[in-house]
């Protein structure tokens, strides 16, 4: 699959649990269906936390990346 | 409230437990539970406006590079803030106790607005339905 193109990259490293996601929420919130977001976080919480709240939500999780010291999230707005 | 209803009862008033229940009741609200929460003796009185924002102290467990580090967290995210979003994503309400208002002597003008209102406990437990996390 092609690399999905990032409508919105949000750089959330050195924010502690549950500050990345609610960074995500908030921003999907006022985003389009088929938006594109990338999150950097480096809390350990969100590895678990960002893909069970998408699932939940029903959006898309496209990738988790691991990078040094960080992971890097890919989620798609899906409805 | 529905069946899958998180609801938390509130007692101790220090900052890293506040922060502890934000951070529950973030998670709920962010996974669609609805949230209840209770205010009772010296958590309720954190949340009077005037007061959220001292230094509340940590539990005696912390030792002194605890209370150091819960300081810091509140200067990045204070609880509050936390509270205030759980409120901004989900169906959450935060009530305090009739019986610690009266205790302490705290009207409701004294709450900080996150606060929305006055129960008594059998209205708490009304809305608990099966369960309840006490911290």
């Amino acid at each position: 699959m092609a690399t999905a193109e990032i409508t919105r990259s949000i750089d959330a490293r050195g924010m502690a649990c549950p500050g990345p996601l609610m960074a995500l929420i908030g921003a999907i919130r006022t985003a389009h269906v088929g938006d594109v977001f990338e999150v950097l976080s480096s809390d350990e919480g969100s590895k678990t936390d960002i893909p069970a709240w998408v699932e939940k939500a029903q959006h898309e999780l496209v990738e988790v990346v691991p990078e040094d010291g960080y992971a890097r999230f890919v989620i798609r707005k899906a409805r | 409230m529905a069946d899958d209803t998180f609801s938390l009862i509130l007692f101790s008033g220090t900052d890293d437990k506040l922060h502890a229940a934000a951070v529950l009741a973030v998670g709920a609200a962010a996974m669609g539970r609805p949230v209840n929460v209770f205010l009772q003796y010296w958590a309720l009185d954190a949340f009077r406006d005037d007061r959220v924002r001292k230094d509340h102290g940590v539990a005696p467990e912390a030792g002194e590079d605890g209370a150091r580090a819960v300081i810091e967290q509140q200067n990045t995210t204070h609880w509050i803030e936390l509270f205030e979003q759980a409120k901004d994503i989900g169906e959450v309400t935060i009530n305090a106790c009739a019986e610690s208002m009266e205790l302490l002597s705290i009207t409701a003008d004294d709450l900080h607005p996150v606060v929305d209102g006055v129960w008594g406990v059998a209205r708490f437990f009304m809305e608990a339905g099966d369960g309840a996390t006490f911290i």
